[in-house]
Formats: C-alpha cells, sequence, structure tokens
C-alpha cells in the first residue's frame, strides 16, 4: 500500500515536473511551477528557508520521501531501474555504504559553492542534472512531437497546434546533458539508486538527517528467516539482512521491501530502534566518470551556439543572412537577475528558464565560469515587453520574479551603434527601425553631416533610457551584425 | 474665374479680421504670399456669414447646426505639476473664433475635463453678450452621492454659478438608458419636478434628455414619461445609423421616432469617436471619389446635418483646426443626396466587415531589399479580417479566438524574418504600388496590431 502511494505521488511529481521544462505555453507554470520551488538545493540557493525547514522536518519524520517522491532525478532513476528489473529480477544486494566518497563528493560541492565554481556545484546538483537532461533531450523530442501536430492542424486549417523553433542553444551543454543522462541511466540500470547514495550532495545530507528519523524500516527478527529477498530487491542497497541491519542513511523510504518480505518481517513505524552497520568500502568507478565530465566539458566550451540553417529561397524574396552574435564586452544576463554576481551566485543551470523563454533569447553559456547558465543573446528574437517568463520559473532566486512594470524600468545593458554596419548611413536609404521598435523611446533619429558632405539620419541611443532590451539589435536590418548591439551591465540598474 | 474669385475673398476676409486670427488661418492653410493665389491652395477662406441655422419650434431659437462640445477643451500641465488645467487663453480663442463664424451653441456638462469645462466655457462667454449664444449643460448625477434632491439642486445651482448665467437655453438630464436609473436619478429624488418648475419659471428654456441605452426606455420616454420634452440628444452617425453596436440603438429608429413626434433633436458622435474620420483606404476612396477635397470628416458631419429634424450636431474641437473645418462643412450645410447616403451606407458596410489593405497581390513591390513578403503580410492581414479574426478590444468576446488565429497564422504564412517589424521604412516599395498604398505605413500600422496582440495576451 505505502509503496503503491510512494509510486503514483512521485509519478505524479515527475510528471509534472519534466512538464515544466516541455510546456513553452507557460499553462502548466501557472499551476505547478511550485514544483520547481520545493527543490532542495534551489530553495537553500533561493534562500527559502521555509521550504528548506519543511523538507528537513520531512526527512527527520518520515526518512528520505525527498529523494523517492519529490527529487525528478530520483525519480528517473527508479524508472530506469523498474527497466532493468523486467529483464533481470532480484538483482540487487547488500553494500556497504561508501562515506569517504559521499562526504568527499558533498565537501567537494560545499567548497566548489562557496568558492563561486557554480559550474561544478550544477554539475552535481540533482535538480539541475534532471533539467539538463530535459531541456536538452526532452524538450526537442517534445516539441518535435508539437510541430508535427501543427503540421497537421495547418493543413486541417485549425489553429489549435502552433509550430515551435527547434535548435541546439549550446553544444557544451548539450553534451554535458548527453554524458548526465548516460551515466546516471547506466548507474541505476546497474544500481539502482547508487548515484543518490554515493555522489548526490543533497542525497548525502537528507541521508544524514535520516539516520535519525522517527519513521523508518525496522525487520522483525521473530519473522523474519533471513531469506535475502529484501536486500535482493532493495535498490539502495542498504540492507543487510544476514545482520538484519539497514543503513538509514542510504534508505531512500521506497517502501519495496515492506511489500516484498513474504513473512511481513519488514514494516515501516514509528521510532524502531536500529542497529547501524556501515563501513567497509568498495570502489566504485563513478568520480571518475564525473571527471570526466568536467575534461569533456572544458574541451567543448570552445564552440559556440548552433545556428539553425534557414532556407531563403522563396522566388521573389530577398535572401535573409542570419545574424551573428557580437562580441559584446559585457555579457548580458536576464532582467531580474540584478547582476551577473547574483545570476552566477544563485543559478543552478537546470535550464528552465532556457527551456522556458518564448523569444529564443536564453540559452546556456558556454563560457567556462558561467558554465550552462543562462546568457542573454538577440539573434533569433528578443526580451518582449511583455514576458516575465524567466524571472516567473526561476527556482533559485537567481533570477527573481519581476512585474512587467518593474521589467520596464530596471536597465540590463544599453544599446551602442556600430557605423560601419548601419544601412541608413552607408547605404543611402532610409531606415528607422530601431526608433520604431524601443519600447521605451530611448532612440531617437538624427541628422548627421557624412565626410562627403551629405546628411543622414541616424539613430542615436539616450543610454540613461535604454534598458538594454534588445529589439533595436534584434530588429536591425543589417546582417550578420546588427548596426546597434546591446552591452550588458554587470550590475542591473532602475531607472 | 472661380479660384480668382476666390482669392479676392480671402483678401477680403484677411482685412475684416484681426491679426491674431489672420495669422491662426494663414499658418493652417500653410498660405506662401508668392502671389500665385490660384495655386497656393484649394480651399476658400473659413465663412463667417454662412452658417446654417435650423429653428426650435418651441422658442425660435436660431440655433447653429454646428454645436460646440465643450468636453474637450484644451488642457495644459499646470506648472506646480499637480495635473493639468485648461488653457484659458486657448479656449477663449476657439469660443471667439466659433461665434465670430455663426456657432452660436454651447455644449457642457458639470462633468466634462474633469469638472472644469463649465467654468472655462462660462469664463470664456461670459466676454460676450448673453443674447448672442445659448448654452446647454447637463443633470450630471451619477455619483449616488449626489442623486438627493438637495446635492442634485446643488449640481444645477453650481452651473448658473459657473457658467455665469441665470438661465440656461437647453437643459439635459444626462445620459439615461433604463428606468431604473432614471428612477433613481430624476423621479425618486423629485428633481425631475423641480427642473419641470425651473422650466416653468422661464430658468430652463428647453428640458430634454440624452440618450445611451435600452429601446424600450426610449419608447417609455417618448410615450409614458408624461412630460414634454423639448429635446433629445441622440448618439447619430452613417455607421450607427443602421449598424449600432453595443448600448446603442439604431439612429435610424431613433430619429424616426423623434422626428414622428416633431421633437427636435440634439445629435452627438457624428464621427463615432473619431472612428468615421479615420477611415481605411478603400472607403476614404469611395468618399474622395465623390470629392476630392473634402475629408472624411466633414461626410460625416453633412450626413448628420442633413436629417431636418436635427437642431445641431455637437462636435468636442480641441484644435482650431477641427473648428475651421467643420464651420467650413456647415457653411452652409449641403444636404447629402439619395446617391451619396447610399454610398456612405457602402462604407457604412466597409467598416462593418473590415479595415482592410487594397493591396491585390499583384507583387510589383516586391523583392523588398530586406527580405519582407509584402503582399503575403498584406493578404493575412486582409484574410484576417475577412474571417472576422478581427478584435482591437481585449474586451471583445472573439479577441482570443481573434488573437490566436491572427498570430498563429501569421507565423505560418510570413516567415518569421519577413514580417511586418522587419520594415525599415526605406520606401522603396510604395511608388511600385499600383494601387498607391502607403505600403510602410500599412506595415507598420499591422506590426501595431500584431504588437497589441502579443501585448494584452
Amino acid at each position: 500500500m505505502l509503496r503503491k502511494i510512494r509510486i503514483v505521488v512521485a509519478l505524479i511529481c515527475y510528471a509534472l515536473l519534466t512538464l515544466l521544462f516541455l510546456d513553452f505555453t507557460g499553462t502548466v507554470h501557472a499551476w505547478f511551477g511550485w514544483l520547481a520551488k520545493i527543490q532542495f538545493w534551489p530553495a537553500i540557493l533561493a534562500l527559502n528557508f521555509a521550504v528548506v525547514a519543511v523538507l528537513v522536518v520531512l526527512t527527520v519524520l518520515l526518512g528520505r520521501i525527498y529523494c523517492s517522491v519529490i527529487c525528478p532525478l530520483g525519480v528517473f532513476q527508479d524508472i530506469i531501474s523498474w527497466f532493468a528489473g523486467k529483464r533481470k529480477r532480484n538483482r540487487f544486494s547488500y553494500t556497504p555504504a561508501i562515506s569517504w566518497l559521499r562526504y568527499g563528493v558533498l565537501a567537494l560541492f560545499i567548497i566548489a559553492f562557496f568558492a563561486g565554481i557554480g559550474s561544478l556545484v550544477s554539475l552535481l546538483a540533482p535538480y539541475s542534472s534532471y533539467g539538463r537532461m530535459a531541456s536538452n533531450l526532452l524538450v526537442p523530442i517534445y516539441q518535435l512531437g508539437n510541430n508535427l501536430l501543427a503540421y497537421f492542424a495547418e493543413k486541417m486549417n485549425s489553429y489549435a497546434f502552433y509550430s515551435t523553433e527547434i535548435w541546439i542553444k549550446s553544444i557544451p551543454t548539450f553534451v554535458i546533458a548527453v554524458l548526465t543522462f548516460v551515466v546516471i541511466a547506466v548507474l541505476a540500470w546497474r544500481g539502482g539508486r547508487t548515484y543518490c547514495n554515493t555522489i548526490c550532495p543533497v542525497g548525502t545530507v537528507l541521508g544524514f538527517i535520516s539516520k535519525f528519523s522517527l519513521f523508518k524500516i525496522s525487520i522483525d527478527t521473530n519473522k523474519c528467516n533471513a531469506c535475502g529477498l529484501c536486500a535482493k530487491n532493495c535498490k539502495a542497497s542498504c540492507i543487510d539482512s544476514k545482520n538484519h541491519a539497514i543503513d538509514y542513511s542510504r534508505c531512500v523510504a521506497c517502501m519495496d521491501c515492506v511489500g516484498i518480505c513474504n513473512h511481513k518481517a519488514i514494516s515501516y513505524s514509528f521510532a524502531a530502534k536500529t542497529k547501524k552497520t556501515e563501513e567497509p568500502k568498495s570502489d566504485v568507478s563513478v568520480d571518475e566518470s564525473r571527471r570526466k565530465f568536467l575534461s569533456v566539458t572544458a574541451l567543448m566550451a570552445v564552440t559556440t551556439a548552433v545556428e539553425a540553417q534557414q532556407k531563403n529561397i522563396d522566388g521573389g524574396l530577398a535572401t535573409i543572412q542570419e545574424k551573428k552574435i557580437p562580441n559584446r564586452q559585457t555579457p548580458i544576463t536576464p532582467f531580474g537577475s540584478l547582476s551577473a554576481n547574483n545570476l552566477a551566485k544563485h543559478c543552478t543551470a537546470c535550464q528552465l528558464c532556457v527551456s522556458a523563454c518564448p523569444n529564443q533569447v536564453l540559452r546556456p553559456s558556454s563560457d567556462l565560469s558561467r558554465l550552462m547558465q543562462p546568457e542573454v543573446s538577440f539573434e533569433r528574437g528578443y526580451c518582449r515587453p511583455e514576458c516575465t517568463k524567466c524571472s516567473e520559473v526561476c527556482p533559485t532566486g537567481a533570477i527573481l520574479q519581476i512585474t512587467k512594470e518593474q521589467r520596464s524600468g530596471i536597465q540590463i545593458g544599453h544599446a551602442v551603434w556600430v557605423q560601419a554596419n548601419c544601412i541608413a548611413y552607408n547605404e543611402n536609404v532610409t531606415c528607422n527601425s530601431c526608433m520604431r521598435h524601443c519600447p521605451v523611446g530611448a532612440i531617437r533619429m538624427m541628422e548627421k553631416v557624412k565626410e562627403d558632405g551629405s546628411t543622414v539620419k541616424i539613430p542615436m541611443v539616450d543610454e540613461e533610457r535604454c534598458i538594454g532590451c534588445g529589439a533595436c539589435e534584434n530588429l536591425c536590418p543589417a546582417r550578420p551584425f546588427s548596426a546597434i548591439y546591446v552591452e550588458g551591465h554587470e550590475v542591473h540598474r532602475t531607472i | 474665374m472661380e479660384e480668382g474669385k476666390k482669392g479676392i475673398d480671402r483678401r477680403k476676409f484677411l482685412k475684416l479680421l484681426g491679426a491674431g486670427a489672420a495669422v491662426s488661418a494663414a499658418s493652417f492653410y500653410g498660405c506662401k504670399s508668392n502671389g500665385d493665389s490660384e495655386k497656393n491652395h484649394s480651399q476658400g477662406p473659413v465663412p463667417t456669414d454662412k452658417m446654417t441655422y435650423r429653428v426650435n419650434p418651441k422658442t425660435g431659437d436660431k440655433v447653429s447646426i454646428l454645436g460646440y462640445g465643450c468636453m474637450r477643451w484644451p488642457t495644459r500641465p499646470k506648472k506646480d505639476g499637480s495635473g493639468d488645467e485648461i488653457d484659458q487663453e486657448e479656449v477663449n480663442r476657439l469660443v471667439d473664433y466659433a461665434l465670430a463664424h455663426g456657432v452660436n451653441l454651447f455644449d457642457t456638462s458639470p462633468r466634462y475635463v474633469q469638472g472644469l469645462s463649465e467654468t472655462s466655457t462660462g469664463i470664456a462667454l461670459h466676454r460676450h453678450p448673453r443674447d448672442k449664444y445659448f448654452v446647454s449643460t447637463k443633470m450630471s448625477n451619477f455619483d449616488p452621492e449626489t442623486q438627493t434632491k438637495e446635492a442634485s439642486i446643488d449640481i444645477y445651482k453650481n452651473s448658473l454659478k459657473a457658467l455665469q448665467v441665470d438661465y440656461f437655453d437647453y437643459y439635459l438630464l444626462h445620459s439615461i438608458g433604463s428606468k431604473e436609473v432614471y428612477q433613481k436619478r430624476y423621479l425618486d429624488n423629485g428633481i425631475l419636478d423641480f427642473l419641470l418648475k425651473e422650466r416653468e419659471a422661464g430658468r430652463i428654456r428647453n428640458l430634454g434628455w440624452s440618450f445611451h441605452g435600452e429601446k424600450e426606455f426610449f419608447d417609455y420616454m417618448l410615450n409614458e414619461s408624461g412630460v414634454k420634452w423639448d429635446f433629445v440628444l441622440i448618439q447619430l452617425n452613417y455607421f450607427d445609423w443602421r449598424h449600432a453596436s453595443g448600448y446603442n440603438v439604431n439612429a435610424d429608429y431613433l430619429y424616426a421616432e423623434l422626428d414622428k413626434r416633431g421633437i427636435p433633436i440634439f445629435v452627438m458622435e457624428p464621427l463615432q469617436g473619431g472612428r468615421l474620420s479615420k477611415l481605411d483606404f478603400h472607403s476614404l476612396e469611395k468618399l474622395k471619389q465623390m470629392d476630392p477635397n473634402s475629408n472624411a470628416a466633414s461626410w460625416a458631419f453633412r450626413f448628420a446635418g442633413s436629417h431636418p429634424r436635427i437642431l445641431s450636431v455637437l462636435s468636442g474641437m480641441t484644435y482650431m483646426e477641427h473648428l475651421q473645418d467643420n464651420i467650413r462643412t456647415y457653411s452652409p450645410l449641403k444636404p447629402l443626396s439619395q446617391k451619396e447616403m447610399d454610398i456612405l451606407e457602402d462604407v457604412a458596410q466597409l467598416i462593418l466587415q473590415y479595415p482592410f489593405v487594397p493591396c491585390n497581390e499583384c507583387e510589383y513591390c516586391m523583392p523588398c531589399p530586406y527580405g519582407l513578403d509584402i503582399p503575403g503580410i498584406f493578404s493575412h492581414y486582409n484574410r484576417c479580417l475577412k474571417e472576422g479574426n478581427y478584435s482591437e478590444n481585449v474586451n471583445d468576446e472573439n479577441y482570443k479566438a481573434a488573437r490566436k488565429a491572427f498570430l498563429v497564422g501569421y507565423d505560418r504564412s510570413v516567415p518569421k524574418l519577413r514580417q511586418a517589424n522587419h520594415c525599415t521604412n526605406c520606401g522603396i516599395c510604395s511608388p511600385k504600388c499600383p494601387q498607391r498604398i502607403d505600403i510602410p505605413n500599412e506595415l507598420q500600422r499591422i506590426d501595431r496590431y500584431v504588437e497589441d496582440f502579443k501585448i494584452n495576451g
């Protein structure tokens, strides 16, 4: 019974949380956005102590329910492990905890966090790993399906579906997501919750707390005939059936053992006396593979975002060149992120904002120091005045929730005019595209006498009014490089 | 010859008028004193003595067919920054000009221009003899707090004071549309009785009401209210004549009912909130074909004035240009022929259908050097209009559907990079268009329409 409840609740949470990444219309977020905000590490980053406190209390009371129900990476592993179990039954066995590795990774995680090595932190944080996989691997598949539906909808003259743009936003992040997926899937296939109990820093912390939890699994030695069935089905490998001992730090309270015991010797009950059994060590090659991630990342970090090729041959239509990313001195960070520093400090690189961005503005950074954290660029769209999506979805406080009104008064950067690209200046045509599209009226046209004595009307930017939304850059007719582009501000300002 | 005569008229006119008025008139028509008077303007001067008047059968008042609506007086920010104030100098100038050109009805309300209109109108009018103008105002007791007898009478007395008059030529029950409201605002508190007594006493020379609401109530007021109304103010224009929407009743019905009973009519919204002065090209073309030099607004004013039971057509004129334009239209009024009426009905039908772009996709404008699919954009826009997927108001019933159909269909029929927001305003396309569409302008209009959809999701 307990097991069934756990499975049902976990699957619901998992499905909804995954939908947060998939749904590009924003409807799911309105209802279930909180699912991302109750994740342990994001809550800590958001300094959301209420959530942290609730999760700690939950663990003290009931054990690592978080790991088996709320954590999407945990449920993801359970799903893989379930498929593996279909092929081979009773495949687990008790192994002693590898404490040095667990606490070692936790220490590394904490040190990395305080040292500001955000990319390492994000690599280890479980929710981030899942988000990366969802947004890089699942989202394109989901969008492909959507576009297929949109295609048929179009044929049937229905507006129920519309197609979306599918593009790889950052190769390094994509590669990391693939590797994360492979490693975690392999570990889960072979050893169930190996990742959770040897690497995951959240698992280690909650595991430590759950040693003292009030409700626990316990083995009634009078009923137990030491058949070992429970241990063979324990995906956390934490039941030492010979000694009737359970390593509570690794038990994720999945209740599988409760259901499987033929003698009803295992129960989940209040304050059972526990015998702690732990120690010995065996080496697992997990740490190796994590390191591999990092080195691969470093190699791949050179590459920039891939630009989807666009076909531009349409008879009477002029060809349009792809826009290229200008060389910005200061990278732009999203509205609501306060400053580059704040973003770097709080972001766990879960990719939720990147998935949610409806204007193709956000993409994961390829810069090693900000690896996978969101970065703003305007080749495909710009920060539209009505949009505050990223600030709404961010669970960690890296992008604080702002209103449309607040947004219009925040300066994330300012526009810079590039004479060499401006068609009004160089091509003897009138153009005031940037002026017309500026939502805050920061651009005016002014007359300028060129060196040859002729006058042209070119844009002038009031840097004080400009908020850096990128409308001018995105809609500038100059290609591949816009004649007006946005330079970021390290610290956002309010006008 | 005709043109030459006009030139002389003009010189006479300049002499007659004060220097100030001359300067404003000259600047308005952009006259250059190059001596080539035949070619430097197509319109003559604003006539001073040609205004059409209608006679009030009860009092014999000769009321100018153009009535000055005082709800849009020019304002300017106060010096201390605490909001806006009426620009009294400008009001005086407009009032003087209006009176000098034969406009003699001024209609205001205690509510207009944040409650400032009556006082301002009073200041401007008081500088003229009382017998040179008719003043009209209203019992605007909308606020429940002002619906007691005392408070409503206060409103009445305040109006006398603010307008600096001791009688009203026209006094209205302000905007009534249902029995309940009428009952509450005028019957239960005895205000109607009070006003009737004032009429008996001669301080209200004509008592009437303005109408926005239910047909049944309109009928009730005419048949069962037990009061002999001296006039009624209704919304009338060539669009609402047969196609009134929302809370309005078709004006042809209202007019016929009043006409039957010989009740004089004041007209409001002759331009339907400006909509009839800003027509799409196709509609405008129909009007310009009749007369290239008449603007869209003038047709709407002529339509309103062409109905003989109309005593006056009220227009809220903020700018001298509007005033001059309207004076011109009504000096004198040239009543519409049946054929012209029919054409206006055609225009109403067009407006009813869609404000479309008259592009027939000949593609002469293409290729746009910046890659825009101009005919594609227009055809998508026109199609949406034709299919009824058009809405500019978030509160419209079909707004959501229209928005979705427009935006989703837009991305389907025109690639993102070829949509209207990429127009650079270079204008290379326009001269190529055989339909003489102002393409950049239209593209930008569509872009604003799209932008509104995107912002108001």
